[in-house]
C-alpha cells in the first residue's frame, strides 16, 4: 500500500508526465463521473462550438455509473466501466485540456494517440469491485444531466482510490506489455 | 413457451406428459404473488452475495496466479465479495438485465395474475428495495430508462412435476458486450470451434472483466446456441462436462484460453478464465454453431424451486 504514488486530481501536465504504464497508484480529490450518455452531449456540444457545463481543463473522468445511494450513504456500489465505450468521444475532450480519466479495459489507437499528443493519464481500477471502491468516496455533488439518472455528471471525491496506470502519456501500455509477459505461446 | 423444448434432457417428452398430466387434472396452485416474492428476492439476493463455488474458484485462482498485479486484482474482487455480503450491497455497480430461467412443472396452475407480469413486478420489487441500478432502456435507439431494470429476459421450459424452478442471473453489460456467435460449417470441425471461442476470449480482454466463466454453446440452431451458451453459465464452476469428448474440450479450451496471459482484471497472468463450460445440442447436417458467452468474474445467481 505504501509504495504506492499518490495521485491528486486535478493534474498537471508534469503530474501526468511523472507515471508510467504499471505504476501502481492512490487517486485522491475531486473527479467527475460520466459515462456513456453524458459523454455524447459532452462531445455533441463541442461540435456545436458550445460551452461545456463543466471546464475540463486539468480534470480526471471517472467512467462510472453508481447504484443509488441508500439513505445516510454518500453513494452507491461505484466501480469503473468499460471505457471503450467513450473513445469515440475522447479525444475531443482530450483536446481541450481532459487530463485523466479511470475505467478499465483497453482504449483505441485514437485515444492513445490523442493522450500522448495532449499529455493525459488512463487508469485502471478493477473492475466489478464497486462495493469495495465505494469506501474510497468521500463525497458527491451532480453537476449536470441529473435527468440521466445513473448516467448523470457528478463530482466525486476520491480518497485513496486505488488504480494502475494502463496508457501513459510516453506510449507505454500495460495491456499490451502484459499479455506479451505472461502469454505462453 | 416450449422453445428450450431441447435444451432440458426431459425437454422433448414433456410434451408427452403434458396431455397425460391434463386427463388426470392434477393441479398444484401457486399464486403469482409467491413468484414476484421468490424473484425479488432473488434477484437482491443474486447481487449481493457471490455465490460459494465461484468464490472458492477465485480463493484457488489467488493462490495460483504468479504474476503480482494478477493477484492483487484477485485479492481486491474476494475482498469486494465479502464487502458485499456483508453490507448487504450489490457487488458491482452493473447489476444487470434480470435474465429469469423457470422451468414449471406441468401440474402447476398460477393463479392470480399472468406469470410474465408477476416476474416484471418481482424485478422491480428487487431492483427498488435492494437499491440496485437501473440498467435498461425501453428501446434500444431512442435509450430511455425504464426505471427499474424491468422488463426480464425469461426463459420458460414446462417441464415434469408439480413445482416451479426460478434461477435469476443479473448479466452486466461489460461481458455480454462482448459475447459472440457464428454459425461455423461442419468442415469448420473442433479446430474451428476452438479458434471462434479463443479468438472471442482474447477481443474480450480487459474489457470484460477477467476471470471470467466461458459459456460456450455448441450446435442448435441461430437462436438455440446462444441460449445453450448463456445456460452453460448456470453450472456450479469448473463442474466438467457429463459428455467425455465436451469435458475434454473444455480442458484444451481452458489451458489454451489461460495460455494468452491477459490475467485477473487484464493486468497479466494465467488466470483469464475460472472455468469453461461446453452445452451442445443436436443440429442440421449443414451446420456447426458456436456461441461465447463471456461471464464476467462476479458470476452472479441465485435459485429457488417453489
Amino acid at each position: 500500500m505504501d509504495d504506492r504514488k499518490r495521485i491528486c486530481a486535478p493534474l498537471s501536465n508534469s503530474d501526468v508526465a511523472s507515471v508510467r504504464a504499471g505504476d501502481l497508484v492512490l487517486i485522491s480529490g475531486d473527479v467527475i463521473g460520466a459515462r456513456d450518455a453524458a459523454h455524447r452531449r459532452l462531445f455533441e456540444l463541442l461540435e456545436q462550438g458550445r460551452p461545456l457545463p463543466v471546464d475540463l481543463r486539468g480534470q480526471i473522468i471517472y467512467y462510472v455509473g453508481p447504484t443509488p445511494a441508500r439513505p445516510g450513504e454518500v453513494i452507491g456500489t461505484a466501480g469503473p466501466t468499460t471505457a471503450g465505450r467513450m473513445d469515440p468521444y475522447t479525444p475531443a475532450l482530450l483536446a481541450v485540456g481532459l487530463k485523466g480519466m479511470i475505467g478499465k479495459g483497453s482504449r483505441s489507437q485514437a485515444v492513445q494517440e490523442a493522450m500522448q499528443a495532449h499529455k493525459a493519464v488512463y487508469f485502471a481500477a478493477v473492475g466489478g469491485i464497486g462495493a469495495l471502491l465505494r469506501r474510497c468516496v468521500e463525497g458527491v455533488r451532480a453537476i449536470a444531466y441529473e435527468d440521466l439518472g445513473p448516467e448523470a455528471m457528478r463530482l466525486i471525491t476520491l480518497k485513496d482510490f486505488p488504480a494502475i496506470v494502463v496508457n501513459d502519456c510516453h506510449g507505454g501500455d500495460l495491456y499490451a506489455e502484459a499479455r506479451k509477459r505472461f502469454a505462453r505461446r | 413457451m416450449l422453445a428450450g423444448g431441447r435444451l432440458l434432457p426431459y425437454g422433448r417428452w414433456s410434451c408427452v406428459i403434458i396431455g397425460v398430466r391434463l386427463t388426470r387434472a392434477i393441479l398444484r396452485e401457486i399464486p403469482a404473488e409467491a413468484i414476484t416474492e421468490a424473484l425479488a428476492r432473488l434477484y437482491r439476493d443474486a447481487n449481493t452475495r457471490l455465490p460459494e463455488d465461484v468464490l472458492a474458484a477465485l480463493r484457488a485462482a489467488r493462490d495460483q496466479e504468479d504474476s503480482p498485479a494478477g493477484r492483487e486484482a484477485l485479492e481486491q474482487i474476494i475482498r469486494n465479495a465479502e464487502v458485499a455480503a456483508q453490507d448487504s450491497i450489490a457487488m458491482c455497480q452493473d447489476t444487470g438485465v434480470a435474465v429469469v430461467f423457470l422451468d414449471i412443472g406441468q401440474g402447476v396452475c398460477i393463479t392470480g395474475g399472468g406469470l410474465e407480469k408477476a416476474v416484471n413486478e418481482g424485478v422491480r420489487r428487487g431492483c427498488q428495495e435492494g437499491y440496485l441500478r437501473p440498467s435498461v432502456v425501453a428501446d434500444p435507439l431512442q435509450r430511455v430508462n425504464t426505471g427499474d431494470n424491468t422488463p426480464a429476459v425469461m426463459h420458460v421450459c414446462v417441464v415434469p412435476g408439480d413445482g416451479v424452478r426460478i434461477a435469476v442471473a443479473p448479466k452486466g453489460a461489460g461481458a455480454e458486450n462482448k459475447s459472440a456467435l457464428r454459425m461455423l460449417t461442419p468442415a469448420d470441425g473442433v479446430e474451428g470451434v476452438k479458434r471462434f471461442v479463443v479468438e472471442t476470449v482474447s477481443a474480450a480482454g480487459p474489457d470484460a472483466c477477467p476471470p471470467f466463466v466461458v459459456g460456450v454453446g455448441l450446435g442448435g440452431n441461430f437462436e438455440s446456441c446462444a441460449l445453450l451458451a448463456k445456460r452453460a453459465l448456470l453450472r456450479q464452476v469448473g463442474q466438467p462436462s457429463p459428455e467425455q469428448h465436451l469435458a475434454e474440450l473444455e480442458r484444451e479450451l481452458l489451458r489454451e484460453v489461460n495460455a494468452l496471459g491477459i490475467g485477473p482484471s487484464g493486468f497479466g497472468g494465467r488466470t483469464t478464465a475460472l472455468a469453461v463450460h461446453v452445452e451442445a445440442a443436436p443440429c442440421h447436417i449443414a451446420s456447426l454453431p458456436v456461441a461465447v458467452n463471456i461471464q464476467c468474474h462476479a458470476a452472479r445467481h441465485a435459485e429457488t424451486t417453489l
